[in-house]
């Protein structure tokens, strides 16, 4: 996938171990890893680098550290697509409280994913957002 | 001050603003109560009337006549009844018969007063269902706030459940994909992560069964004359090889040689474990943990101190709920599951009436305190 090369994706996720794998695969499709492990330093990078993709985990100093984070992400950058990746399945919906219109407004992610996602699935919903 | 919206349904004009005056300069304190409460009177001639006060008002009382001259009082209270509105009903009447009794407390109705009444009977009625709805919405608010907080506490536990499973699971699928080479060496890092994963995960699970044990009331409890120098000194003992691995001493200091207190071993056990091994976990290379145990008259004082890392103010309000760990650059690499804290505050709380407190200072340590009352 050369035409990936020197394409810069965000990655933010407090787990270590879900982002090293993450950053692995990144790195694999060709993508330049920025990444932090906390929604603090994860807002600083925001202000420091311009991606061309976000990924941020929805659970970190707060329970809502993903919805935060892509909220401010979207006011500097909004044509940027963000990934929110989450380790409780969204249609248990226990853990979001999804409901209202209102609060889909507010949360601005493109494409929320499972972290047990495989590498290939994750390659296709990439492509497919940044319309490769 | 409360205002409650009472509703009086009567035909006869003089029956209603009577009541209305009655009210207007009365009010009710309770001493559970954070304010005292007023009233504000609607009145309705009909009980058609009064419907359409009950849809568009939010009535908190009800002073219902039976006899009306279209529906009946009881039909309102059936009304009422299924619409399940917020609203409690008091029947004035003057044909009170035990079959109409009967029929409006099957509806719903709080009580009864007969007509006529004195300005005082009234007032007393009123005070009764004043107590009673305020009890009956502060129960119901209570539960919802403990369905909401159940709701959370899953939510957040499935979470941590999950993350490590998915961690293992990614290394386990990098592995088999050989994502980098053939070579077992170079994966050596992945396995010693889920290990560590493992390990925390089991460690997660066993405060969790500790939690629910506590919480379900279910354990078997074995209340024994407990010495807690003995048990601190194993817990001691436990965590050397813990306190080793960053030169932490670790000190016992107890006001007797054996303290005697009434308690279940196991617990005791809990809590000692947990202290010590913050005091070690969040401590510095090098550093100490004090470990002091004091015979007072009406009490048993435990104390766990540290030179360790500390905490602020705003960490320490956070520090005893349910999967709050203290995040910041110095606890990063440190690993817990969140609930120690909180199962020694429950056990000792709950079980032994006592108290936990915490002081501490950052970057100069952290004292817990705990004081159990003897009987």
């Amino acid at each position: 996938m050369k035409n990936m090369n020197r394409k810069k994706v965000l990655i933010v996720d407090d787990d270590i171990d879900s982002l090293n794998q993450l950053s692995m695969y990144m790195q694999k499709m060709g993508f330049e890893v920025v990444s932090a492990d906390s929604e603090k330093e994860g807002e600083q990078l925001i202000n420091q680098h311009k991606p061309d993709l976000a990924i941020f985990d929805l659970m970190m100093d707060n329970k809502d550290s993903g919805f935060i984070l892509s909220y401010k992400f979207k006011k500097k950058y909004p044509d940027v697509p963000v990934i929110i990746a989450t380790a409780v399945s969204s249609e248990t919906g226990i853990l979001f409280e999804l409901n209202s219109e209102e609060e889909k407004k507010w949360i601005k992610a493109d494409l929320y994913l499972e972290k047990s996602i495989r590498y290939d699935q994750l390659k296709e919903h990439i492509q497919k957002l940044l319309n490769l | 001050m409360t205002t409650l919206k009472v509703l009086i349904v009567d035909d006869e004009p003089g029956i209603r603003s009577g009541i209305s005056r009655i009210l207007q300069n009365y009010t009710v304190d309770f001493p559970f109560a954070e304010e005292p409460f007023q009233y504000e009177s609607i009145e309705a001639a009909t009980g058609e009337e009064a419907l359409q006060y009950i849809d568009n008002e939010n009535i908190d009382i009800i002073l219902l006549d039976n006899k009306l001259p279209g529906i009946q009082g009881v039909e309102v209270l059936q009304y009422i009844n299924e619409k399940n509105i917020d609203t409690y009903v008091m029947m004035i009447t003057s044909y009170a018969s035990l079959d109409l009794a009967i029929k409006a407390t099957k509806n719903g109705a709080y009580n009864f007063v007969p007509k006529p009444f004195t300005p005082n009977e009234l007032k007393s009625a009123i005070e009764g269902i004043t107590k009673y709805l305020y009890l009956r919405r502060m129960t119901n608010k209570l539960n919802e706030e403990n369905r909401k907080t159940r709701f959370q506490f899953l939510s957040v536990l499935s979470h941590e459940l999950k993350s490590p499973l998915n961690a293992i699971e990614g290394y386990l699928r990098i592995m088999q994909d050989r994502q980098v080479g053939n070579n077992l060496d170079d994966y050596e890092n992945m396995i010693l992560r889920s290990l560590e994963r493992i390990r925390s995960m089991r460690t997660l699970i066993s405060d969790l069964l500790d939690l629910t044990k506590i919480e379900s009331g279910g354990k078997k409890r074995q209340i024994n004359k407990v010495d807690l120098v003995h048990i601190a000194q194993l817990a001691i003992d436990n965590m050397l090889p813990l306190a080793s691995q960053q030169n932490i001493k670790i000190y016992l200091d107890s006001s007797k040689t054996e303290i005697y207190l009434n308690a279940d071993a196991s617990e005791m056990e809990i809590v000692l474990n947990n202290l010590l091994s913050n005091a070690i976990k969040y401590n510095k290379p090098n550093g100490s943990v004090y470990c002091s145990i004091k015979d007072e008259p009406q009490q048993v004082v435990i104390e766990v101190k540290d030179t360790g890392i500390g905490m602020s103010a705003e960490d320490i309000s956070k520090l005893f709920q349910e999967f709050v760990r203290i995040r910041n650059e110095k606890t990063k690499s440190i690993t817990g599951t969140g609930l120690g804290l909180s199962i020694v505050k429950k056990l000792i709380n709950e079980y032994y009436n006592g108290q936990i407190k915490v002081s501490s200072e950052v970057d100069k340590g952290s004292t817990f305190i705990i004081e159990i009352p003897k009987n």
